[in-house]
């Protein structure tokens, strides 16, 4: 057993770009739930973000490019779900279900000619002299643009939903649509335009795995990330701070396993497996004890339909 | 979300086909894949065999195939639903379908499975398997003549024989050439994750490993092998192209044979229950071509290796092998018989840490 072989900094720089796809989905899908919206879809729309940010980036070989065709990709996605449940009526359970199928199926169906092909590298930031320094270097300069752009999207997502006035008309709309529309809210045009954006988040965290943590395309490749965004919306309590570290947790002890198993630590595998699912749920539970402050959190219209009667 | 999609894929497949049940001359090849057809790995070369089915009889075939369906209960409604659907040929094609099958196999007497990789037949299950330990047999061999920090990494799925099997052969072909080998084992207890894989890559990667060999189904280690600027072995299919610089060979799985013969036995009303266990002999194991990163001399005693194995001159595990305890295993020139090597559970001496329970 040799753990001098484990660089702390090396692993947290790798836990970083393993937790950042799920970080920027689960974000998205806290606006949505916010807005009083449950929408399952998240492995759909990370998938297609996954296929059409790698599709875009190898076409105009520019990985912004790629980021950006991901998300809208993503928020087009989501429109379906938008159109299905807030006009259409439908089951929010099923549709996002249902959604998640057909991304599954239709980015399998996208990518078809895409197998095998290597994307254009994106770059981690160079700054001379910061990034050089030891330690502090590769911790802080060392990074991709996406990973800075992910931490600042957790402040803007806070920002938003605490500090502004549209982002308080959304909470109210999540908390109590009919009131919401009482007060003139158009509770269905704020809902879509929240979902819109979680598909366009979860679409950009698609295309990052697609583009920069396993640079190729393969067919269901997400392999469940969707589902542990959406768990962590929860686990996180509805709190963008806490999505943060519930995703760096989950990546950091994912990451830390795998390094300590190379290293041959003597604990079973089976068990260092479990630990990023364990640590994090436990973490976030005792975060979120108070049970009575914690159902606050909780948007007291989600996953209701709303049809507005007056 | 699995278990719904299998559950409406399965409904729909039962619809689908209801419709053209009256056209009964037809026979009706069912395939049950663990992971995507498009992983370019496992299932892709499962779903080839599948195509070669459909090339080799046209007309008199019908195939259908349920992809990505999760081991355990899932795998056994898929089955019934292919069974009462009129398949009379069913090809679970991963070991944790092995109990499910056996159990959809007792329902359905008339119906005739085929498992891969499983150890548990029945009058109407057959199982079948490759001998991909000859190829790590190779790879090892390789391995072990090229690496540099003699450290290998191996990625490995999940601790069943067949796993075990490829470690331990992997590492005997390369401690042969190279005393000082070392192997790191990382189980990501995944067959298809691209992420997880990568990341297990990446540590194994950043501990000195300067050559890959995985036991998973997607070509994400081959990535980033390729990325680092070290080695990596195509599994399951070539992977050429996600390395063109990181491959220095594959283990090719080449099921087409089988599968015609067996669709071919099912028509001809010959089929019994076997247990096949192929080498490359048989071509059921291939070896991808050797990248011209492999030294000239390393390719020739590999491909010496490779025709020994055929001949049968030459068997994977042949003693002395002592077990990772130092107890004896194989006497001098003994070699493993099949009942143990389906069984394998222990590693040998001389590779680090325990075998997960």
């Amino acid at each position: 057993m040799d753990f001098s072989a484990i660089s702390p900094v090396a692993l947290i720089v790798s836990l970083m770009a393993a937790s950042t796809p799920i970080l920027l989905a689960a974000l998205g899908e806290l606006v949505v739930e916010k807005s009083g919206v449950l929408n399952l879809g998240v492995e759909g729309m990370m998938i297609i973000g996954a296929v059409c940010g790698f599709i875009a980036a190898v076409t105009t070989g520019s990985p912004w490019l790629g980021f950006v065709f991901g998300a809208i990709c993503g928020a087009l996605l989501s429109m379906i779900f938008a159109i299905l449940t807030q006009y259409l009526m439908a089951n929010q359970v099923a549709s996002g279900l249902g959604l998640t199928m057909f991304g599954l199926g239709f980015a399998a169906l996208l990518g078809h000619k895409y197998s095998g092909i290597k994307p254009p590298k994106f770059h981690s930031i160079d700054i001379p002299i910061l990034t050089d320094l030891p330690i502090v270097g590769p911790l802080l300069f060392g990074h991709d643009p996406m990973v800075y752009i992910s931490i600042l999207m957790v402040f803007v997502v806070w920002y938003f939903l605490n500090r502004t006035r549209a982002g308080l008309v959304l909470r109210a709309v999540g908390e109590n649509h009919d009131a919401a529309h009482a007060l003139g809210y158009k509770v269905i045009r704020i809902r879509i335009m929240a979902i819109g954006f979680g598909g366009a988040m979860a679409g950009m965290g698609g295309a990052y795995l697609s583009l920069v943590r396993v640079p190729q395309w393969t067919e269901g490749m997400t392999a469940g990330a969707g589902w542990i965004a959406l768990a962590l919306v929860v686990f996180a309590s509805w709190k963008p701070g806490r999505a943060l570290i519930g995703a760096y947790l989950f990546g950091g002890v994912t990451v830390l396993q795998l390094n300590l198993q190379a290293a041959g630590l003597s604990i079973s595998p089976a068990y260092l497996s479990m630990t990023p699912y364990l640590v994090t749920i436990i973490v976030l539970v005792i975060m979120s004890a108070d049970k009575a402050r914690a159902s606050l959190n909780a948007p007291a219209s989600l996953g209701k339909l709303f049809h507005a009667t007056t | 979300m699995n278990l719904i999609k299998t559950l409406l894929a399965g409904a729909a497949l039962a619809t689908g086909l209801a419709g053209a049940a009256t056209a009964q001359d037809k026979l009706k090849v069912g395939f049950i894949y663990v992971g995507p057809t498009g992983d370019f790995g496992w299932s892709y070369e499962h779903d080839q065999g599948r195509k070669a089915v459909v090339e080799a009889f046209g007309d008199k075939v019908e195939t259908s195939y349920q992809e990505s369906v999760p081991e355990g209960a899932d795998a056994e409604r898929v089955m019934t639903q292919m069974a009462l659907s009129g398949h009379k040929l069913i090809f679970t094609t991963s070991f944790g379908y092995m109990d499910p099958t056996l159990n959809v196999a007792k329902k359905f007497p008339d119906v005739k499975f085929e498992h891969a990789t499983g150890f548990k037949r029945a009058d109407n299950v057959s199982t079948y398997s490759a001998r991909f330990y000859e190829g790590r047999t190779v790879i090892g061999h390789i391995a072990g003549n090229m690496t540099k920090t003699n450290t290998i990494g191996y990625i490995a799925s999940f601790p069943i024989p067949e796993v075990i099997r490829g470690i331990n052969a992997s590492y005997l072909a390369a401690k042969a050439v190279n005393p000082d080998v070392k192997m790191k084992i990382v189980w990501v207890y995944t067959w298809f994750d691209p992420g997880k894989e990568a990341d297990a890559a990446n540590a194994l990667i950043g501990q000195g490993a300067d050559i890959i060999m995985q036991h998973t189904d997607s070509p994400a280690a081959m990535t980033i092998a390729e990325e680092k600027g070290i080695y990596a072995f195509g599994q399951a299919s070539d992977m050429k192209q996600f390395g063109p610089n990181a491959r220095l060979s594959s283990i090719i799985d080449n099921w087409s044979p089988y599968y015609i013969a067996r669709t071919k036995a099912v028509l001809d009303g010959t089929w019994t229950s076997t247990d096949t266990w192929d080498g490359i002999a048989p071509g059921m194991v291939g070896i991808g071509e050797f990248s011209d990163k492999v030294p000239a001399d390393v390719q020739a005693s590999a491909n010496a290796i490779i025709e020994k194995l055929k001949s049968g001159e030459m068997h994977s595990f042949t003693g002395p092998i002592n077990k990772q305890d130092g107890s004896a295993w194989l006497a001098d020139g003994e070699t493993a018989d099949d009942g143990t090597l389906a069984g394998m559970n222990f590693y040998v001496e001389g590779i680090d840490g325990d075998v997960p329970n």
